[in-house]
């Protein structure tokens, strides 16, 4: 049973606070960190990052990725930027505007002191990643460019091309690789976790399936951090890579770590629609493009003439009409319901009706096609692969898709979960984003998290357990463990049911984004309440998976991870009943004014929702970490 | 460049299947009907694979995860074109539009003595990585860097190191090599770091190292040029040269360094 959640955040002044808090850290000192053995799971931006800075600290670290390299992992695809408070363009960009701008944006439901800490790592994340070799775009005189990202009123954006995510991930692996090199990380690929190892109240290890050989094997730890991003292919479809899965942070909460937030998902309003029903994921577009391009629809229900046959007069700007400052440039939240209520009113283009335009034609009349091409070349090629059509001479057609998850596993100012010795970091854990990110600001948390945090918050962990490391995997919670694994995974090959595991994933992620997706009501929640269980259900008795467990087998790997998918979908499904409120992502549409509004209600829900698992099939239970604000006070979030 | 063209078509597979790295392996062959132009080639895949299912065989085993073309995982060679017919795309990017309907289409795994066939169409790509491990950075601790604007770097170099630094780790280079040779792959990651200004110190040091690695695994560089002509990120070969002048001044500077010339 869990007491009252304490995030242990530092006293005193924002300003000093992780200053403060560093000195208040213990030390472990160079010849006992080799006594230590740190387990990393997850290696992209934040578990590279991690590991390699604990490599270098002299601390033994084991790191595990089911890619077969950590360069594949899913940071690898962000596109448009990473954002710090260097205010190297001198337009009054600070750490505090940084803070201010991002507790906004997160609709006043993340804690101030985590934010203002990101915000100030920010500075030594760019000169981190410029010093590892990280090709971020230059001026002519050779010092680093910056651009004003997804709505912000200052230039604070540093990118690579529109690759930036890849170049970051580069820089993160080559410092891992090092660390390999060295003899500091053992880095175990394919192989993935399964479960955690849970002994004396504390995080002791991991369970792992090698993905070639199906064998399952346990890894011991003085402390685990897990780095395994989100879970936005609980909708199937959505822009996360096809592995990307919620096992690892489900099975660390069934083991009894908090899930926080869960109902807080990000839908990106510009990616590319659906094409079909085999489409297997959705692609997008860099956000940038709304700069530029004009959104609308027609006017008319069932105008199917061609975009360039419907007068200006029968189309609607409806974002220009509705919100005169911001216009298209709106954040991501409002620009995709706007989307969604034209959609559902008929009014969508394309062949399936499930778009709206993102129109060049101006700014191509204006500026012509080679300065279009200078700035946006690679998307519009990018868009023309994938779609066959040019949108130098139609408009784009785009769509709302899934993105980003904001909750996660809960973790204390240290990035501790409840569970001592696992902590969390990057997407997988709910620290820094409140209800809404804002773009370019993920990257930044990956890195701040495994770069500048994590490393300090570890060895005040590990400084407590001097001269009681262990146990090691002789202690019987590891072979427990591992023969719960042993029975979950064989019982896919003998699963000969009718359905694919991709069958019921694609069922179970339409129900998650009809009812929980970009605005939920509660007969449409508890419709999602009754429904998902019942498929599971269904799973169970029906799936087919071929093949065998001792073999690489997708088919198996893919079972396991729907089969987290179904638990998750039924915690987000209630997080987001329980929550009767709108703030940023979670849009419910019974706390709307009249205009159509998100309202907030601070007075019942300035708290993160933090999710305790009860067993199977029993009602998980909430618990509340109230949120204070001292340095800003939560206003109404307006864009008009 | 084709046209919007929402037809549907059907193509005749033989795919390359191989049970594990020890198996001699076979063609199979399926007709796949009713695809959209729409889909891409991976999805075209996914839909065979629903229906072996379905049928009780096992599913073709192939490699995707961002499909976008920038994570490198995916890798066919498609009618005996490393990520097939459609120049500087990746086979996860490559749409069923670039084919006719009643196709043949041959399909099979990266062939490179150092790439060992995992199952059907997946192989063992890690030689790559042992590549970098030997020099494919800068040696800076987390910490230690100088702010970010001490050194400008120009505009020029950025860029090219940039153009090296796309590389998305596919393979395909290898694979598209009569001599199974990495030299397109090492070369774009040398010249990446190699270019900017903080890569100088460890210059000679990490090509040296890097080069000889690569020898070590892969096969070696006649000049074919078919690696740039494979390449999703159109790397430049031009990269190749580059890396080997630096090779020979890193053998001249290193005996220097240590005292022997
Ligand atoms: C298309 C796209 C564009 C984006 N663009 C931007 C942008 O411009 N700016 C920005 O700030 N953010 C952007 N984001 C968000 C950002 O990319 C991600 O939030 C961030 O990269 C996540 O990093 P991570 O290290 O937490 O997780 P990931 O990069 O997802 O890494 C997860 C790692 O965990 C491993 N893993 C997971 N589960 C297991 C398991 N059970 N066992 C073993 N290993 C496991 C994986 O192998 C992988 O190594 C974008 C996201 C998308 C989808
Ligand atoms: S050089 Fe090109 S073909 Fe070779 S691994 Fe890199 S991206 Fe792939
Ligand atoms: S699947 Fe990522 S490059 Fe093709």
């Amino acid at each position: 049973m869990i007491g009252s959640l304490d995030a242990r955040l530092p006293d005193g002044p924002i300003e000093n606070a992780w200053t403060d808090h560093k000195f208040d850290l213990r030390l472990v000192n160079p010849n006992n960190k080799r006594r230590f053995t740190v387990i990393v799971v997850g290696t992209g931006l934040a578990g590279a990052s991690a590991a390699a800075s604990l490599g270098e600290l002299g601390y033994r670290v084991k790191a595990f990725t089911y890619h077969d390299s950590p360069r594949r992992a899913h940071s690898i695809a962000a596109q448009g930027g990473i954002n710090a408070a260097k205010n190297y363009k001198n337009d009054g960009d600070s750490v505090y505007r940084l803070f201010y701008d991002t507790i906004k944006g997160g609709d006043y439901r993340s804690r101030e002191a985590n934010v203002y800490r990101l915000a100030e790592t920010s500075l030594a994340i760019i000169d981190q990643c410029v010093a590892a070799g990280v090709p971020f775009a230059r001026e002519y005189g050779g010092l680093l460019d910056n651009r004003s990202f997804g709505g912000a009123q200052v230039s604070r954006t540093f990118y690579a091309r529109g690759q930036t995510g890849q170049q970051l991930l580069l820089g993160a692996y080559s410092a891992l690789m090092r660390q390999v090199a060295a003899g500091t990380v053992a880095l175990h690929t394919r192989a993935e976790m399964l479960d955690l190892v849970v002994a004396e109240d504390r995080a002791v290890g991991i369970a792992t399936r090698d993905l070639l050989t199906g064998e399952i094997s346990a890894h011991a730890g003085d402390a685990v951090i897990l780095a395994t991003g989100g879970y936005s292919n609980v909708y199937y479809l959505s822009t996360n890579a096809m592995m990307c899965n919620v096992t690892a942070a489900w099975r660390a909460h069934r083991r009894g770590a908090l899930f926080a937030n869960p109902c807080y998902t990000q839908i990106h309003p510009t990616c590319i629609p659906a094409g079909d029903d085999f489409q297997s994921k959705l692609t997008l577009m860099s956000e940038s493009l709304r700069n530029d391009g004009r959104i609308w629809v027609p006017r008319a229900l069932d105008d199917t003439r061609a975009p360039a046959d419907i007068p200006e007069a029968a189309r609607d700007y409806y974002l220009e009409e509705r919100y005169a400052a911001f216009g298209n440039l709106v954040p991501r939240d409002v620009a995709s319901r706007n989307a969604k209520t034209v959609v559902d009113a008929g009014r969508g283009v394309g062949p399936l009706r499930n778009g709206v335009y993102l129109d060049f034609s101006g700014v191509l009349e204006r500026d012509g096609a080679e300065v279009v091409r200078a700035k946006y070349g690679n998307l519009f090629d990018m868009y023309q692969r994938i779609t066959g059509e040019d949108p130098y001479r139609v408009p784009m057609r785009i769509y709302p898709a899934v993105h980003y998850t904001m909750g996660g596993l809960w973790v204390d100012y240290n990035l501790m979960s409840n569970v001592p010795g696992l902590f969390v970091a990057g997407e997988a854990n709910f620290s820094d984003h409140g209800a809404n990110r804002l773009g370019a600001s993920a990257l930044m948390q990956g890195l701040a998290d495994g770069y500048f945090i994590v490393p300090y918050t570890v060895g005040d962990y590990l400084a407590g357990r001097l001269g009681k490391e262990g146990p090691g995997t002789d202690h019987p919670a590891f072979a427990d463990t591992v023969s719960d694994v042993n029975e979950r995974t064989a019982r896919w090959p003998a699963a000969r049911g009718s359905r694919t595991v991709d069958w019921f994933h694609r069922e179970l992620g339409q129900i998650v984004w009809d009812h929980c997706g970009m605005s939920r009501n509660a007969a449409g929640l508890q419709k999602a309440l009754s429904e998902i269980p019942a498929l599971r259900q269904e799973f169970h008795a029906d799936v087919c998976v071929p093949g065998s467990a001792a073999t690489l087998n997708q088919s198996l790997e893919k079972a396991g991870r729907v089969d987290d998918f179904f638990e998750l979908a039924e915690l987000l499904a209630r997080d987001a009943l329980e929550r009767e409120e709108s703030c940023g992502g979670h849009f419910r549409e019974e706390h709307q004014d009249a205009e159509g509004e998100a309202r907030r209600d601070d007075e019942r829900f300035t708290h993160v929702a933090a999710w305790e698992w009860a067993g199977p099939g029993a009602e998980p239970i909430r618990h509340r970490e109230e949120l204070t604000f001292s340095a800003v006070t939560p206003t109404t979030r307006s864009y008009k | 460049m084709s046209t919007t063209n929402n037809g549907a078509l059907s193509v005749h597979l033989r795919v390359w299947r191989q049970d594990g790295p020890g198996d001699a392996g076979r063609f199979e062959t399926y007709d796949v009907g009713d695809i959209s132009s729409d889909a891409s080639f991976l999805e075209m895949l996914d839909v065979l694979n629903e229906r072996l299912t379905l049928e009780g065989r096992e599913p073709i085993t192939f490699e995707s995860d961002c499909r976008e073309g920038i994570c490198g995982t995916c890798g066919l060679m498609i009618n005996g074109r490393a990520h097939g017919p459609q120049k500087g795309t990746a086979t996860c990017q490559l749409h069923m539009r670039e084919f006719s309907d009643g196709d043949v289409i041959t399909v099979e795994p990266w062939r490179a003595g150092s790439f060992e066939v995992i199952r059907d169409l997946a192989v063992d790509r890690t030689d790559l990585d042992r590549i970098i491990a030997a020099g494919g950075y800068i040696s800076v601790n987390t910490g230690a860097a100088p702010d970010a604007n001490l050194v400008p770097v120009p505009k020029e170099a950025s860029e090219s190191a940039f153009d090296a630094a796309a590389c998305i780790g596919c393979g395909a280079c290898v694979a598209a090599c009569p001599n199974s040779a990495a030299q397109l792959f090492t070369a774009a990651k040398v010249q990446h770091l190699n270019l900017l200004p903080q890569g100088q110190p460890e210059r000679w040091a990490r090509t040296e190292a890097m080069v000889e690695t690569m020898e070590q695994f892969f096969g070696s560089c006649t000049n074919h040029g078919e690696c740039e002509e494979a390449c999703p990120k159109e790397i430049s070969i031009d990269f190749i040269a580059w890396t080997n002048r630096d090779y020979v001044r890193a053998k001249l500077k290193n005996r220097k360094l240590a005292g022997q010339v």
